[in-house]
C-alpha cells in the first residue's frame, strides 16, 4: 500500500474553511454547555461571568440524579448482556447457517437500528400491555436489549468476515467439541468486535430516550430524569452533569482507541511479517 | 464443517427472541390500528377501519405528516451539504490529520442527544447565549424571538445531530474509491472538476444514499426536539402519536399513525436499497 493520494491539482481553497465551519457548528453547543456549567448567574447571558462550582455542588447533593445514574448504569449493563448473548449467536447464524426466512430474520434484527425509536417503543408498550406486564426498569432493559441486538449483530458479523475459519476447523479436527471451540477459538478471535460492540451498546443505552420514554415505570433513567427537568425549564445542573458525562465518554473513547490501535498495529506487524518473511 | 446441532444452537435462541420481542410487537402495532377505544377507555378488540378513515378525514394528521417530511427533507439536505464536503476534504486532503479529524466528527455522537438539543435551546432562547451576544455587540436592541420555538430551531438541532451520521457512510464510500481510478482520470486529461463529477461523485452515491436515508428517517420520527424547541409551529407527526398514547388516550389511532410511519420508512428503505444497488460497484 502506498501513501494516501490526494486528488492531483485541485487543492480547493474553500474546503478547509468549510471543514472548519462544520467543526465549529458541531462543537458550538458542546462548548457552550461546558462553559455555562461554570457560569455564576446560570445558563444564558453573554459574556459568561462569575466562575463558580456551585452547580456541581448542587449536582452532587442531588439524590434524584444519582439514583437515575445508577438506574441507567444497571439498565445499560443488562442491555449489553442481553444484546451480546443474542447478537453473537445471531451473527454466527447469519454467517454459518441456512434456514427458511433468513433474509427476513436479518432485516428484522437490523430494523430497530434505522427505525425511529418511537415505533419500537410503542410496539413493545402494546406487547407489555397485552401480556399484563407491569412497566419497570425490567421492561426498559428488555426494550434496550432487544433494539440493540442489531448493533451486536452488525459488529460481530463484521468481525466474523475477517476471521480465519481454519483455526476453528483445526480445533474441531483435534478433538475439541463445538462448545470448547466456541469459547477458546471463536470468542477470543472476535474479542475486538465484541468489546467494541459492548462499548457502543453501553453508550447507546445510557443515552437512549425514545424507547425508554414509553416503557418507563416508576424509576427514571438518567435521560428521562433530565427530560423531566428540562420540561420545567433550564437548569445549570444539567450542564454540570452533561459536562461530567462528556469527560467520562471522552476518556472512554481515548482508552478504547488506544487499545484498538495497539491491537491493530500488532496485527499489521504480524501481517507484514507473513507477507515479507522474517 | 458445522454440525446440524451447532447450527440449531446458534440460530434458535436469537430467532425465538426476535420473533417474540420484535415481530410480535410490530404485528401487534398493526392489529391495534384496527381496534378502537370505548367510552370508559378500554381497548375494544374488534376490527374496524375507523382509525384510517379518521386519518384521512381530519386534516391535521396529514398536514403534520407533510410538515414532518418537509422538516426531515431539509435536515437531510443540510446534513448532506455539511457532511459531503467534509468527508471529501478528510478523504482526499486531510492527509496526516485524517484520523484526528475523523475522531473529531465522532466525538459529538458521544454527547447525549437530549443534552445537545438542550444546548441549542440555551443558545437560541430569547435570553439565551446568541441573543445576549447580539445585544452585547449592539447588532440588535431586543432579542430575536424567531430563533427558538420554531421549525427553524428543530431543523437546526436535527441537522446538528444527523450531520455526523450522514458523514460516516459518505466518508466510507469515498475511502473505498480506488485511488488509481482518480489517477487514471487525471492522466487521461480530465480537469479536477470533471474527475469529481464523472468519477468520484457517482462512486460515492451509495454512501450518500445511506446517509440521506438515515437522516431522513430518524428525523422524520423524532418527537423530542420538536417538544423541546419546536413550539406550536414545529409540531411533528410523532408528537401527535405521543399525545394519543398519553393524555388523549387513543392508542388505536396512535397505532394507525405509527403504522403509516412504519410503512413509509420500510418503503423508503427498500427504495434506497434498490438505488444503492443500481449505483454500487457492478
Amino acid at each position: 500500500m502506498g501513501l494516501p493520494m490526494s486528488v492531483p491539482g485541485n487543492r480547493s481553497r474553500w474546503l478547509p474553511w468549510h471543514a472548519a465551519l462544520v467543526f465549529g457548528f458541531l462543537y458550538l453547543p458542546i462548548v457552550t454547555l461546558i462553559v455555562y456549567s461554570f457560569n455564576g448567574p446560570g445558563v444564558g447571558g453573554f459574556p459568561p461571568r462569575n466562575f463558580t462550582l456551585d452547580w456541581y455542588r448542587e449536582l452532587f447533593a442531588d439524590d434524584a440524579i444519582w439514583t437515575s445514574v445508577l438506574n441507567s448504569l444497571f439498565v445499560a449493563l443488562a442491555a449489553v448482556a442481553i444484546s451480546l448473548a443474542l447478537g453473537i449467536p445471531a451473527a454466527l447464524a447469519l454467517d454459518r447457517a441456512n434456514f427458511p426466512g433468513k433474509v427476513l430474520f436479518r432485516r428484522l434484527v437490523l430494523l430497530p437500528l434505522i427505525l425511529p425509536g418511537i415505533i419500537t417503543g410503542l410496539s413493545l408498550l402494546m406487547l407489555f400491555r397485552e401480556a399484563d406486564v407491569k412497566l419497570s426498569l425490567m421492561t426498559i432493559i428488555l426494550g434496550h436489549g432487544t433494539a440493540l441486538i442489531s448493533v451486536a449483530t452488525t459488529e460481530v458479523f463484521a468481525g466474523l468476515q475477517k476471521l480465519d475459519r481454519a483455526q476453528e476447523e483445526a480445533s474441531l479436527d483435534l478433538g475439541a467439541n463445538y462448545w470448547q471451540t466456541f469459547w477458546r477459538i471463536t470468542i477470543p478471535n472476535l474479542r475486538l468486535s465484541i468489546i467494541g460492540a459492548a462499548l457502543l451498546i453501553f453508550t447507546l443505552s445510557m443515552d437512549e430516550i425514545a424507547v425508554s420514554f414509553f416503557l418507563i415505570g416508576r424509576d427514571n433513567t438518567l435521560p428521562l430524569e433530565i427530560w423531566g427537568r428540562l420540561r420545567r425549564g433550564i437548569t445549570p445542573e444539567i450542564n454540570a452533569i452533561s459536562t461530567l458525562i462528556f469527560v467520562f465518554s471522552l476518556a472512554a473513547i481515548v482508552t478504547w482507541y488506544r487499545l484498538r490501535v495497539r491491537a491493530e498495529s500488532k496485527l499489521e506487524i504480524a501481517a507484514e511479517l507473513v507477507e515479507t518473511g522474517p | 464443517m458445522f454440525s446440524r446441532a451447532y447450527r440449531i444452537a446458534i440460530t434458535l435462541p436469537p430467532l425465538v427472541w426476535v420473533i417474540l420481542f420484535l415481530l410480535l410487537p410490530y404485528a401487534l402495532l398493526f392489529c391495534y390500528s384496527f381496534w378502537s377505544v370505548s367510552a370508559v377507555q378500554t381497548i375494544i378488540h374488534s376490527w374496524t377501519l375507523d382509525n384510517y378513515r379518521e386519518l384521512l378525514r381530519v386534516n391535521v394528521y396529514l398536514q403534520t405528516l407533510f410538515r414532518s417530511m418537509w422538516i426531515a427533507a431539509r435536515v437531510t439536505l443540510f446534513s448532506l451539504l455539511l457532511g459531503y464536503p467534509l468527508a471529501y476534504y478528510l478523504s482526499f486532503y486531510a492527509e496526516k490529520r485524517k484520523e484526528f479529524f475523523y475522531q473529531l466528527v465522532i466525538i459529538p455522537l458521544w454527547v447525549s442527544y437530549l443534552v445537545r438539543a438542550y444546548a441549542w435551546k440555551t443558545i437560541l432562547g430569547s435570553d439565551g447565549v446568541l441573543n445576549t451576544l447580539l445585544q452585547y455587540v449592539h447588532l440588535t436592541s431586543h432579542p430575536l424571538n424567531f430563533l427558538l420555538y420554531s421549525p427553524f430551531a428543530v431543523v437546526l438541532t436535527l441537522t446538528h445531530i444527523y450531520t455526523p451520521f450522514t458523514f460516516l457512510p459518505i466518508y466510507a464510500a469515498l475511502e473505498h474509491i480506488p485511488r488509481n481510478l482518480i489517477e487514471a482520470s487525471h492522466d487521461l486529461g480530465a480537469p479536477p472538476l470533471q474527475t469529481f463529477w464523472r468519477v468520484i461523485l457517482p462512486l460515492s452515491i451509495p454512501g450518500v444514499l445511506a446517509g440521506a436515508t438515515f437522516a431522513f428517517v430518524l428525523s422524520l420520527g423524532d418527537f423530542l426536539a420538536p417538544l423541546l424547541l419546536g413550539g406550536p409551529s414545529g409540531i411533528m407527526i410523532s408528537n401527535i402519536v405521543v399525545s394519543l398514547f398519553g393524555a388523549a388516550y387513543n392508542w388505536p389511532l396512535g397505532a394507525a399513525i405509527s403504522f403509516c410511519m412504519l410503512a413509509l420508512v420500510i418503503g423508503l428503505l427498500f427504495f434506497s436499497e434498490r438505488l444503492e444497488k443500481r449505483w454500487g460497484f457492478r
